[in-house]
């Protein structure tokens, strides 16, 4: 809402002397956000109002040109070449005088031009810097103003615009009227209510036959006709230079009015030809299957939610949204029906998002307007119409009024104070309520309040605290610190996504969040099956990309675009990591949406909550390049499958569980190397190297490696329990074990530790040795073995029993044999 | 002891000091003289002073004279051996008749007193001097990098997040998790947005087919609130941080998906000074003592009275000023009913604000991009703060 401050101060007192901050300071106190504060360009020098005396039409140029002599309030008029054609002698126009300095450095010079000394310039709008408009000069009409005068008050030049963003509860605000009655509130000031003004007397036949037949959606319908209006009449130069400080566009003399009053009383108004309307108008609901061509040339199929103004002829108007084509003012409109209701906001909310029509009236309409208003209203405008547009009202107005009585809201005169933790005594609150338009009755504290018509935010007592509060200011309220209960801290797995979270980066990762959408594109470069779990997704119906419309349902696609982004940037090793959510789709029941008045019963909550797809916590790392950099130490270690498996032993463990790790074999893995990632014998993700055909397909370096698993399906942590601690000396051995290509690690590994029993401390397996003498096709695993008792040196006779179990039991589980 | 176990001979261990285990006061003592041995002048000469001061002398010249530890412990045998002066003196005692011995005894207990520390003192001189000169030796220049382990970094958003909720754990608040994919009726309907009510199309929501999915992304994370409120009766003290979602572009101030951290009190007498002193504390813990906030009217469907806060930042790059930070207010009695708690009875606040707003005034970030790509070199700037 853009608010000049000289139509401001026609409202309101302003005190004298008030500066722009503090009016500024006033506004954001009201809660109405600042977002601009405009000011007309500089200009310097003589700029005045002139009145063009002589017109000599010179011919044998270009184009054809003018020179004028133009009155500017001295002596001798001033001979002014001018390309413009826009007006006659006797207009009132705005002259440059030599010296005048306008915006954009434009300096004004006696200089001859066209055969002839040009004395100054004729000023276009656009040349003033206060509009776009440059079609021809501004001619201000052809009395008001003295030649002479200097023009920056006639244009405005001083005056400044405040941009307000005026928040969706606050219809009246949309308003001059709103604005000048919160600010006169705030500031103590008398102002004056331009819906104020004396009804004329009018007499006649009312104006047209009207039915309103949805009174819920529709509970004022008001409308006046004028006659004998001159279409050729131009809107005075005050009201075009308003609508343009407030970013309306200038139209025509009838709609400018309507415009105008919209901005002044906030009442959106609509104007149809009248000779085009054919019988009385009806306002009702749509019916399947009509339609109506709207001002915008649209032709708009309708739905039964549609409320429409029609006549014989059908709809010729989408209420409170959009007029029809067919009842448009055109050049030759003479007679005029204006139309001005009070339309119920949801409906025209809903009307303004189905037609995809956002307008300045919708926008009022939706936040609530005042009903009060719409025969002040229009006759404000036919004031207008009569005095610029020599129009004459025909009849009556036509007023169908099925208003209800206003709603009463009960506040306890003690509320507002608690609410907000300040005093505020008895009177002050019911002065803040006045001064907002509401009638205040009852006696104590048990007040009964009547908020006023264009209010309709203040519906509990609540929005009527919100009104104390505000006035009084936010500064008076103190800052005191509650004191909660004793709280539970973080929660487990809350701790444990911070351990996770600490340990990957500790271990190297560096965390790469990404926005959690995707497309088949990503999931068909993972190479996923045809009927992978994860490609059954939950899709936005409306994405910021049509190419990624769905929510991941695995953390991999972003972290690789993550990983490929930073390659592209120069990079060269890198390992990242991401957790958080994923989506995994299915057949789900739709969310019920029950009232709000109270709680829902307990099988609609359930509904409800079991409705929301479960959203797994994973985490996922990604890495290439060197893990380990060269150095002066050495070569550096390439980023493997094995880093990847460990990412997840790592995470694990900060997680508190214990990880087993077998062969697997799934997208996107390399088939040889993708170890499956178990709790139990529950598989609750995958690591290892990237599958080549897709490193290839996402622009990946080879031997790319990632790991994804599901941190919600890792085991909630038992309390560890202390180990004892043996001092007795340990016994070391060294076995060298050969097993067969196929036999894993982990099963000679789990053979020893069983038949090592329980006088095994730990086991590490220390080298793999491939070649001769080792046949091919085997392996050697050399294993190193702590052996140690609880409560004794142990033997050698000990020792070697230990050694001799270990190595039958991986014998006869895996088939090795000792190395020779 | 050695500085490096496995330097192998050089280190100047005391094990393998070869002039350390024959200390003198380690040497083995013969058998004396017996008592009854007839008494010979000529055997005992070697007990004169004389030549007594001459083994001596000739010791500490001899100590003095080598250079080195393996030059000491060649001439040790000579002066503490075994057939050395001083301790053949020694044996020769026991030839002497009784009245002599003590005056011998003393004398040559003396000489050998004094070769011993004379030993002693060389080999402390020439060890320090050995010691001295192998450290020098195994100088290595510390400034070389031992970046073996490349760095990793939590990203700045989640160990902002993890250090705001750790200041509402501090106050006795419990952080509160919800599903992004969230219900419609909680994002919206049960924080006072109707189905038609302007702010809903206002926020910009991204909807979750099919079409009566009735699921959104959530747009805040007031739906946790709700859904806690749902669950309990008060006091509630909860703050929930999480990934919201706006139908916004990227570009350098708008992200679609971002974080926001929310609180929400519901108690016995809560008011707006509450609320004050709780947005107060926290600005003075995330953005230094002198941090405070001011608040302005605004319009949230959920609290009535709304305001929108600013933060005072003394810190902030571009010199001290308030920056927008959030929204708060008291919780709207309708939410409350809608949650199934009596308004009579409780009254609640709740607030509100972005988390990359606070990382991008907090840590000077200029454009969100850098917040949003994941590149490694702005989130390693961050490091693992805890």
């Amino acid at each position: 809402m853009k608010v000049p401050v000289s139509w401001l101060s026609e409202l309101v007192d302003l005190p004298a002397g008030i500066s722009v901050q503090e009016l500024d300071d006033a506004f954001v106190r009201l809660g109405f956000e600042v977002e601009d504060v405009l000011r007309p360009p500089v200009t310097t020098g003589p700029l005045v109002v002139g009145r063009v005396l002589e017109i000599e039409e010179l011919t044998g140029f270009k184009k054809p040109i003018r020179y004028c002599q133009v009155e500017v309030g001295e002596a001798e008029a001033r001979g002014i070449v001018c390309g413009a054609r826009n007006f006659a002698v006797g207009d009132l126009v705005v002259a440059a005088l030599p010296g005048a300095v306008l915006p954009g450095d434009f300096a004004i010079a006696a200089r001859k031009t066209y055969d002839h000394v040009s004395d100054g310039m004729i000023c276009s709008v656009r040349e003033l810097g206060i509009g776009e408009d440059h079609a021809g000069i501004l001619v201000l009409g052809q009395d008001g103003f003295e030649p002479g005068t200097p023009a920056a008050d006639v244009l405005g030049l001083d005056d400044v615009v405040f941009d307000l963003d005026v928040t969706p509860d606050r219809g009246y605000a949309m308003s001059m009227r709103g604005i000048a009655r919160d600010l006169a509130g705030v500031l103590g000031v008398p102002w004056r209510d331009p819906a104020g003004l004396p009804l004329p007397d009018w007499s006649g036949a009312p104006a047209w036959e009207v039915a309103v037949t949805d009174a819920d959606r529709c509970d004022r319908f008001s409308m006046l006709a004028l006659e004998g209006l001159d279409p050729a009449a131009p809107s005075p130069w005050a009201l075009r230079r308003r609508l343009a400080q407030c970013g309306v566009r200038s139209i025509s003399l009838a709609v400018d009015v309507t415009n105008y009053v919209m901005l002044e009383l906030g009442q959106p108004m609509h104007a149809f030809d009248r000779d085009t309307v054919t019988g009385p108008i009806t306002v009702r609901r749509a019916t399947a299957g009509e339609r109506l061509t709207t001002l915008d040339g649209a032709d708009r199929a309708l739905t039964d939610d549609d409320l429409l103004i029609t006549d014989r002829s059908g709809p010729i108007g989408l209420a409170g949204v959009m007029g029809g084509a067919s009842t448009e003012i055109g050049d030759a409109t003479r007679a005029v029906l204006l139309e001005a209701a009070h339309w119920e906001q949801t409906g025209i909310s809903r009307g303004v998002r189905r037609h995809r029509l956002p307008s300045e009236a919708g926008k009022r309409f939706e936040r609530g307007t005042d009903p009060e208003v719409t025969v002040v209203a229009l006759a404000r405008a036919a004031a207008l119409l009569v005095e610029h547009g020599g129009a004459r009202v025909a009849g009556a107005p036509v007023d169908v009024d099925t208003r209800g009585p206003r709603p009463v809201i009960a506040l306890d005169a003690g509320l507002p104070g608690r609410i907000a933790g300040v005093e505020y005594p008895h009177t002050q609150v019911v002065e803040v309520l006045e001064a907002i338009g509401a009638e205040v009755a009852g006696g104590g504290d048990a007040l009964r309040v009547t908020p006023p018509p264009w209010r309709g935010d203040l519906r509990e007592s609540a929005d009527l605290v919100e009104e104390v509060v505000r006035f009084r200011g936010f500064d008076e309220i103190p800052s005191i610190l509650p004191t909660a209960p004793p709280g539970r801290g973080l929660t487990e797995r809350q701790r444990r996504r911070r351990s996770i979270g600490r340990a990957l980066a500790a271990a190297g990762y560096v965390e790469a969040p990404a926005f959690p959408f995707l497309g088949a594109a990503q999931l068909d470069a993972l190479g996923l099956p045809e009927d992978d779990e994860r490609r059954r997704v939950n899709t936005v119906r409306n994405p910021l990309s049509e190419e990624a419309p769905a929510l991941r349902t695995t953390l991999l696609p972003g972290l690789l675009a993550s990983l490929a982004r930073n390659l592209a940037r120069g990079q060269r090793d890198v390992a990242v990591f991401e957790h958080g959510s994923v989506f995994p789709g299915g057949e789900r029941t739709a969310a019920p949406l029950p009232g709000v008045d109270e709680r829902p019963d307990d099988a609609t909550l359930a509904a409800l909550l079991g409705a929301v797809p479960p959203q797994p916590w994973h985490v996922a790392v990604a890495l290439t390049g060197q893990r380990e950099p060269r150095g002066w130490w050495g070569p550096g270690r390439p980023a493997e499958w094995a880093d990847a498996v460990q990412a997840a032993r790592v995470v694990a463990e900060a997680a508190g569980a214990e990880l087993t790790v077998r062969a697997g074999d799934r997208a996107p893995w390399h088939p040889g190397r993708c170890a499956e990632l178990l709790v139990g014998d529950r598989v609750i993700g995958y690591a290892g190297e990237l599958h080549p055909r897709v490193c290839a397909a996402l622009d990946l370096p080879p031997r790319t490696s990632g790991m994804e698993l599901d941190a919600d399906a890792l085991p909630a942590p038992t309390v560890p329990q202390a180990p004892s601690i043996s001092t007795f000396p340990p016994v070391l051995l060294d076995l060298a074990l050969v097993v067969t290509d196929e036999v894993p690690a982990a099963d000679v590994a789990a053979a020893l530790r069983a038949g090592a029993g329980e006088l095994l401390e730990s086991l590490r397996l220390f080298d793999v040795y491939t070649g001769a003498p080792v046949p091919a096709g085997s392996r050697s695993l050399a294993y190193a073995l702590t052996l140690r008792a609880p409560d004794r040196t142990l033997t050698g006779e000990e020792a070697t029993a230990v050694r001799d179990a270990a190595l039958a039991e991986a014998a006869a589980a895996t088939g090795a044999e000792l190395r020779g | 002891m050695s500085q490096d176990a496995g330097a192998g001979d050089a280190a100047p261990s005391s094990h393998r000091n070869p002039g350390a285990r024959g200390g003198g006061c380690r040497a083995e003592w013969r058998p004396v003289s017996g008592a009854n041995d007839p008494y010979d002048p000529k055997q005992v000469a070697a007990l004169s002073p004389e030549a007594l001061d001459d083994a001596v002398r000739a010791a500490l010249e001899g100590f003095a004279a080598a250079g080195n530890l393996e030059a000491l412990a060649a001439v040790r045998p000579a002066h503490l051996g075994d057939r050395a002066p001083v301790l053949l003196a020694r044996r020769e005692l026991g030839a002497l008749p009784p009245a002599a011995r003590s005056d011998a005894g003393k004398r040559v207990n003396a000489a050998r007193v004094a070769v011993t520390d004379a030993y002693a003192a060389r080999l402390a001189e020439l060890e320090a001097e050995r010691d001295a000169r192998v450290l020098a030796e195994e100088r290595v220049d510390v400034t070389l990098p031992w970046d073996r382990t490349p760095r990793g970094a939590r990203h700045p958003l989640t160990t902002l997040t993890d250090r705001i909720a750790d200041i509402f754990v501090g106050m006795g608040y419990e952080v509160a998790d919800g599903p992004e994919l969230e219900a419609e009726w909680l994002n919206f309907d049960a924080l006072n947005i109707g189905p038609d009510h302007p702010s809903r199309s206002m926020m910009d929501t991204f909807f979750v087919a099919p079409e009566n999915s009735g699921l959104v992304l959530r747009t805040h994370t007031s739906p946790v609130q709700a859904r806690t409120m749902l669950d309990r009766q008060p006091p509630i003290y909860v703050v929930a941080p999480g990934r919201v979602y706006r139908t916004d572009e990227l570009d350098a101030t708008h992200l679609p998906v971002f974080h926001q951290v929310e609180g929400l009190a519901v108690d016995r007498g809560l008011t707006m000074a509450h609320l004050r002193g709780t947005l107060d504390h926290l600005a003075r813990q995330l953005f230094g003592a002198g941090a405070r906030t001011r608040w302005r009217p605004h319009f949230f469907p959920f609290t009535e009275p709304s305001a929108e806060f600013d933060v005072w930042f003394p810190e902030h790059r571009d010199g001290p000023q308030w920056v927008e930070w959030g929204g708060c207010g008291m919780v709207n009695p309708r939410v409350l009913r809608a949650c199934g708690i009596d308004p009579d009875v409780y009254s609640g606040f709740a607030f509100g604000m972005g988390i990359e707003r606070a990382l991008q005034f907090r840590s000077a970030v200029s454009d969100m991009h850098d917040i949003a790509e994941a590149d490694v070199r702005f989130t390693t700037a961050f490091g693992v703060e805890q």
